[in-house]
């Protein structure tokens, strides 16, 4: 019983994951009908944020400090951060401990303009193209930007740590009256949690209950009629484009503390991902988020010893398996609605 | 000859004597200059050349005739080479049979793969297709180490049992893949003047085997067969409602591109033999479908143009680095060619990437036919030009038209 819990719990992290990012993906893909193979990038852009922003509040400047001396007698060179310098030695050590979760902050408008970029720049004139075009296309954006990504920042992955107040973990087995020890769970994998759960409740909140919301599903469920209708529905789309590829930012963001941000980690997640969005259903976004925590936890079931000693290499492999099996059992995935790319 | 019209003819010729004068072709510059390093002539290389260009051209008759992007292939190609590898660890070192188990494992392999896959169509099929690699990479990378040799890769042993063979040399050492007593790796070399040129027993061997590859290829494109494939691209829902089942074609289709890219695993293994789970992972599908959408996808040069072309300058730029740029501009002045050896430094070494991936953005933006159309482009502009000037002379003189 532990076990499962533990199981359960440490697929919600990975799920959450896979969940927002499904999620921006079927947004682009319910709005734009544009398959996005640059959304794991997004992502990555996202994780990079949150190193950029912890560079600029660790800038430092160099003073001569007379109070200490070096073993030679010298006084000491001691590197000083700006903030130190703006908010006081206190209050700048809380910031830059903060690091992270300030990047949200950071990231969202620089995910939105990215997104909104994106869109204008290069996937508007895509629409017309066969699918495969959109594939290659972002494809190819994914590579530039990943290489950039890594001419800049370098190959290895960058440590981002979470802030000291959310280290450690949390005894959950105790809580529940199980034996110290059995289920710990590191805090900022719940944070993690919550925070794609608030994310995601946002987003659905969002297209349910603003007017905004409201003319975009309009749009999704039939474009030219809304366009008809006099509403500049592009306008609307490429908005929806910034808000997803935000999404996607801002998974990457928290992600950071959880595993180390190097370029390439987007498209490990974006292959998984587009997987999820597949079982999920095709456009539908609350398949996206089924699918995401579904398959995260399934992973992490599969990873059980036990598991593994029954059918080895079932962890590796899981994900694939349950997603050839759906397609050809459901083909329009768990949730997919009828008539969304069925060509 | 060979049952081709003229025009196939002359594109089987003009491919043929590429590839047979390849070391001279690829080595235009004299061995001690400093043009040397844009010299491709060497047996590694130009083994890579045609090796990709087979992989590429099976692609191919895939995707540039049925339309179907499959993001999966070099799964075919890993299956290839471990297939030859055990082939070499147990029968023999003769690469024949070697290639012949290569072939046959990716085609039964490309065979339940499409069968499964080929049920979806657009990008469900790609989806499927990743899926069943990637599935494939991750086992070959972990629980089916005894296989595949898992992370170190797969490689030959000095008491391999070769039943049709030695384990070992009489030096002791592991004998090298052969054709009958030509060992693939033997290469003589011709000196004229200050130019090396290296003929290679491997790259020959590939060579002749892209000829016949590509030669299947041409057929499969004017036969029926290649008619109905493309009848497939172009609405496959009409050819249903006509009472035809398109499935056994486009099955014939992924097999027959399984068992090309199985070819070129096996020659891959043939002429070094080892094989890595690597080869297997989706980014090495992507390059596959970069090299056919770069040289132009459904044209039957194309896929070898573009393996060529993202072998040739994959190779090239990764050796140029910034103490060569500042030769090249050391003519500017000297604060100029700084910048102008900054502004390029992202793009080369390591950079290759990233132009790989700005080109090929740039190809599929403007050029979705690939190089293939951007030459037709040209030729048309030219054509038009002379018309032109002809047109506004005979214009004068008949104006009844």
């Amino acid at each position: 019983m532990d076990a499962i819990i533990l199981q359960i719990l440490n697929g919600l992290d990975k799920g959450s994951a896979y969940a927002l990012i499904a999620l921006g993906l079927t947004l682009i893909f319910g709005t734009l009908g544009v398959v996005n193979f640059a959304h794991g990038a997004l992502f990555m852009i996202g994780a990079f944020c949150a190193v950029t922003l912890s560079r600029i509040l660790t800038l430092s400047h160099t003073i001569i400090d007379e109070t200490q001396k070096d073993f030679l007698g010298n006084p000491l060179k001691v590197e000083v951060p700006y903030v130190h310098d703006l908010f006081g030695q206190a209050t700048g050590d809380a910031i830059i401990d903060w690091a992270v979760p300030l990047s949200v902050l950071f990231a969202i408008p620089i995910m939105i303009l990215v997104g909104v970029v994106m869109e204008r720049g290069l996937i508007k004139h895509f629409y017309k193209r066969p699918h495969a075009d959109q594939i290659l296309v972002t494809f190819g954006l994914a590579i530039v930007l990943q290489e950039v990504i890594k001419y800049f920042y370098g190959a290895n992955p960058i440590p981002t740590p979470a802030p000291a107040a959310f280290k450690g973990s949390l005894d959950f087995g105790a809580m529940l009256g199980f034996d110290p020890n059995l289920i710990i769970y590191p805090y900022w994998r719940i944070i993690y949690f919550g925070f794609a759960a608030v994310i995601i409740g946002g987003v659905f909140a969002f297209l349910q209950f603003t007017t905004f919301g409201m003319v975009v599903r309009a749009g999704m469920a039939d474009r030219e009629t809304v366009g008809l209708l006099g509403i500049n529905i592009d306008k609307r789309f490429t908005i929806m484009f910034g808000i997803a590829a935000a999404v996607a930012g801002l998974a990457g963001v928290m992600y950071t503390p959880i595993n180390s941000p190097n370029y390439h980690m987007g498209m490990d997640f974006l292959v998984l991902s587009f997987v999820v969005v597949v079982v999920g259903g095709m456009g539908s976004l609350p398949g996206a988020v089924l699918a995401g925590f579904l398959l995260g936890v399934l992973e992490s079931f599969a990873s059980m010893r036990e598991v593994i000693d029954i059918i080895p290499g079932i962890n590796q492999i899981i994900i694939y398996l349950v997603a050839i099996i759906i397609l050809l059992t459901r083909p329009r995935g768990l949730m997919g609605r009828k008539g969304v790319m069925e060509d | 000859m060979f049952n081709l019209n003229k025009k196939d003819l002359s594109l089987l010729i003009i491919v043929a004597v590429l590839t047979l004068f390849a070391p001279f072709i690829l080595n235009p510059f004299p061995a001690g200059s400093a043009m040397a390093q844009f010299n491709a002539g060497y047996p590694d290389l130009m083994q890579r050349f045609v090796i990709f260009g087979i992989f590429a051209i099976g692609f191919n008759i895939l995707f540039g005739l049925t339309g179907y992007l499959s993001f999966g292939h070099a799964a075919f190609l890993g299956v290839g080479s471990y297939a030859a590898v055990w082939m070499f660890k147990l029968l023999s070192m003769n690469v024949i049979p070697a290639i012949l188990l290569a072939v046959i494992v990716s085609g039964l392999f490309s065979l339940l793969i499409g069968f499964v896959s080929l049920r979806r169509s657009g990008i469900y099929f790609s989806i499927l297709t990743l899926a069943f690699a990637q599935m494939m990479f991750a086992l070959a990378y972990s629980v089916l180490t005894p296989i595949t040799g898992g992370e170190t890769g797969l490689q030959l042993a000095l008491n391999d049992p070769r039943i049709l063979g030695v384990s070992q040399t009489a030096e002791g050492n592991i004998p090298v893949p052969g054709l009958f007593g030509l060992e693939m790796r033997d290469s003589a070399d011709l000196v004229i003047g200050g130019w090396v040129f290296t003929f290679n027993v491997g790259y020959y061997f590939c060579a002749l085997v892209l000829l016949a590859s590509f030669y299947l290829s041409i057929r499969i494109f004017r036969s029926p067969f290649g008619m109905m494939l493309r009848a497939v691209k172009s609405n496959q829902q009409r050819m249903n409602y006509t009472g035809l089942n398109t499935r056994p074609y486009t099955l014939a289709a992924f097999v027959i591109s399984g068992m090309y890219a199985g070819l070129a695993g096996g020659l891959m293994a043939s002429m070094d033999p080892l094989a890595g789970a690597e080869r297997m992972q989706w980014t090495a599908s992507g390059e596959v479908v970069l090299m056919t959408i770069l040289g132009g996808a459904g044209t039957l040069i194309g896929p070898v143009l573009g393996a060529g072309f993202i072998k040739y300058f994959e190779n090239i730029f990764s050796k140029i680095n910034d103490n060569v740029l500042h030769s090249w501009f050391s003519f500017l002045p000297d604060g100029l060619e700084d910048a102008v050896v900054f502004i390029i430094h992202p793009f080369i070494g390591k950079g290759w990437h990233l132009t790989l991936g700005i080109l090929f953005m740039l190809v599929v933006i403007f050029l979705p036919g690939g190089l293939v159309e951007g030459g037709q482009r040209i030729r048309g502009w030219l054509k038009n030009r002379k018309t032109k000037d002809n047109g506004s002379a005979s214009h004068e003189t008949n104006p009844a038209e």
